[in-house]
């Protein structure tokens, strides 16, 4: 199985979303946001640091208050690109800002069985299928835990997972289900096990860690202070903003934009007061909650919008970015899982955020589907041919075998056709059968994503971790369950 | 002149104004007028029209919202005239609202009681990271008929299980109705827990609610 990484670089494509003076003036608002109506840090430490600083802090409510130059002095000191680094160094992710990756969604709670296509509660053995099938899909860059083992233990199931990712693939992996100190020491602890030791950790960071903010304008005391930790070892750490119009955010799309970039950067130059130069991206998965329900919705035009914008933002502070897209609100895969997949993905890509999140969801990041993860790779191979545009020289204007065919003749035996028509793009999920062949079977893409998925999990042997390490791993776990 | 006042009162819950609502039901106090019908036959309308908007989709969420708070607002206001006339509103139902210990998301929690207070049930939230005891305490001390749980997280989830646990211990269970909610809420955990009912938004919590209360 190839070990090659599918990412976009170098497109071709442009989109101005926003101005350079609209940027200044979102971040303007979020300076004022941050310097005069806070953002809550309920952690202890978190606290101290940021009075060590000389920020306004109110202990009671945990709110603090920090003037625009700590702001930015903090966050000059982001490193802008840094490698994530996988258990293969091949699959190394340069971030970069000319690479476009794409990783597993996470964290779900059901599962659409492989085999029987029910759907049921998610379990620790799913985690190593879906890790395993990702090795061997080259538009999955990275790994995020993708459910939820809820056959573990809670205190640490955190671990269970990232060690079954581990076993399963070697590519990097980037939890977002870790949030308290005494598991992400643990698995800071796992993860130097796969570099050999804690110092080589930091020059090759196997392992990263997402933090969810806890719009509007706070964080979870928990999650800072596993972030803190992950600085603490180099390992690279992000907040994500999930702010939704109507509910944690104002049903305006800027105002929206500011109250989700206060809780970022609020908590990104938090880390870089305690920890100047940690490797830190800037995460987001900004939507606009249902007009009737107030639910998450997981799609629409205003998901499209924040897409492309919050790189133009992550830019702006020069940090790399995590990006949401995919994960449609849609229920099975359908109509409506095609267009919020696409235009997502397609608005986060043309503005080349570093890192997408991801594929295989339905019902908004709650249902892994295996027939989904494979018809978002190729949603995503749809888009990465898309942005790299249309070039034009001699070779591609091809005016000699122009002449050589003339008027009323074929290309199809030109030796310039035999040279370039690989660089068509082939769909593996597509309908471009004769109609009697449809009507035959009446099968279609998820059909063929589904085997596809099935096929590889059976065939696909990913290289094992080596078994003294991961029996080391088992039993830092161990400890944390007596 | 009353019937103008009680119009005032809908529009006002109708409008989401809470300042007005309040102003009204001021009013209402100081023209002698009896605080269950202001109750009745004004605020209440406008928070049925508003539902009756809301479902035929010419409302939305803020609207009812805002007719919840306008209308919670209201009553508060004819609450010390209302004890001084020994009245009082007849309720749905007692609901206990926490998000589970371990857990700080509240919104949906949050909506959930501003839905159910607006839909004539008495709310009691206790607010986020709710340890059981605290939740039975307040069961117990309010003789609630239902309690809502709240967990965002698979890990606290767990928790949901444990306040359940904790009634039947005490046989409170058959007494007082468990509906749960978040988003890693699904119909097998409902199940396998045994609680009453789960809903994936705040007005399927008001239609479970009545539905457990036996006023649907």
């Amino acid at each position: 199985m190839s070990k090659s990484i599918k990412s976009i670089s170098n497109p071709k494509l442009r989109l101005e979303i926003l101005t350079p003076q609209e940027i200044r003036k979102i971040h303007s608002a979020t300076l004022w946001i941050i310097e005069k109506v806070g953002v809550r840090f309920p952690s202890k430490r978190a606290l101290e640091i940021w009075a060590a600083h000389g920020a306004e802090v109110d202990n009671d409510k945990m709110i603090v208050r920090a003037k625009a130059d700590l702001i930015e002095e903090a966050i000059k000191h982001c490193p802008p690109t840094y490698p994530l680094a996988a258990r293969d160094p091949q699959q190394d992710l340069p971030l970069d800002g000319n690479h476009v990756f794409v990783g597993t969604d996470g964290c779900g709670v059901e599962v659409i069985d492989i085999k029987s296509g029910e759907r049921r509660t998610s379990c620790l053995q799913d985690v190593r299928d879906i890790s395993r099938i990702a090795d061997a899909t080259e538009e999955v860059a990275f790994h995020w835990v993708p459910v939820s083992a809820q056959d573990m233990p809670p205190a640490t199931r955190g671990l269970h997972e990232i060690k079954a990712i581990w076993e399963n693939s070697t590519k990097h992996v980037q939890t977002e289900s870790i949030y308290n100190e005494r598991e992400a020491r643990a698995a800071i602890e796992m993860a130097s096990l796969i570099t050999d030791g804690i110092e080589k950790l930091r020059e090759r960071p196997v392992l990263s860690l997402m933090q969810c903010s806890a719009p509007p304008l706070g964080h979870d005391g928990g999650s800072l202070d596993a972030a803190l930790v992950a600085a603490e070892y180099g390992l690279p750490t992000g907040f994500m903003t999930m702010a939704a119009n109507l509910t944690t955010g104002p049903a305006t799309l800027a105002g929206n934009l500011a109250v989700g970039n206060a809780e970022v950067i609020a908590g990104t130059a938090l880390i870089q007061l305690a920890y100047p130069g940690a490797p830190v991206f800037y995460a987001a998965a900004q939507t606009a909650s249902d007009l009737r329900s107030g639910a998450y919705t997981g799609g629409g035009p205003e998901d499209f919008l924040y897409g492309a914008a919050t790189n133009v933002l992550s830019d702006f502070y020069n940090i790399p970015l995590s990006m949401g897209s995919f994960a449609t609100g849609a229920k099975e895969p359908n109509w409506q899982a095609g267009i919020e997949n696409s235009l997502s993905t397609f608005m986060a890509s043309i503005v080349m955020s570093d890192m997408l999140l991801g594929v295989g969801f339905l019902h908004g990041s709650r249902i892994w589907s295996f027939a989904e993860m494979m018809m978002d790779c190729e949603i995503f191979s749809i888009i990465r041919k898309t942005l790299q545009g249309i070039v034009v020289d001699d070779e591609t204007l091809a005016l000699d075998t122009i002449a050589a065919v003339g008027p009323g003749g074929n290309f199809l035996s030109q030796k310039h056709t035999l040279k370039h028509m690989r660089e068509l793009f082939l769909p593996e999920f597509m309908d471009r059968r004769p109609f009697n062949e449809w009507e035959e079977r009446k099968d279609d893409a998820r059909d063929w994503a589904l085997a596809k998925a099935r096929r590889r999990l059976e065939t696909h042997h990913p290289d094992p971790l080596d078994e003294s390490v991961s029996n080391e791993m088992a039993k830092i776990i161990a400890s944390l369950e007596k | 002149m009353t019937e103008e006042l009680f119009n005032k009162m809908a529009q006002s819950v109708l409008d989401g104004d809470t300042d007005a609502a309040i102003v009204l039901a001021q009013q209402a106090i100081a023209s002698g007028i009896d605080p269950l019908e202001a109750i009745t036959n004004g605020f209440v309308k406008g928070v049925n029209q508003v539902g009756e908007n809301f479902s035929c989709g010419q409302a939305f969420l803020p609207e009812l919202v805002m007719a919840g708070e306008a209308m919670k607002a209201a009553v508060s206001t004819l609450e010390p005239e209302m004890q001084k006339r020994g009245l009082e509103r007849k309720m749905l139902g007692k609901v206990v609202l926490a998000t589970v210990e371990g857990d700080i998301h509240e919104i949906g929690k949050s909506l959930v009681g501003t839905m159910l207070s607006a839909s004539g049930f008495q709310v009691f939230d206790l607010g986020v990271d709710v340890p059981a005891e605290k939740i039975i305490a307040k069961i117990l001390e309010v003789d609630a008929d239902l309690v809502g749980l709240s967990a965002l997280l698979t890990t606290t989830m767990v928790k949901q299980k444990e306040v359940i646990d904790e009634l039947d211990k005490r046989g409170l269970r058959k007494k007082v109705k468990v509906m749960v909610g978040g988003a890693p809420v699904t119909r097998d955990w409902v199940q396998k827990i045994e609680a009453d009912g789960y809903s994936e938004d705040a007005i399927g919590a008001v239609g479970l609610a009545k539905q457990l209360v036996g006023a649907a």
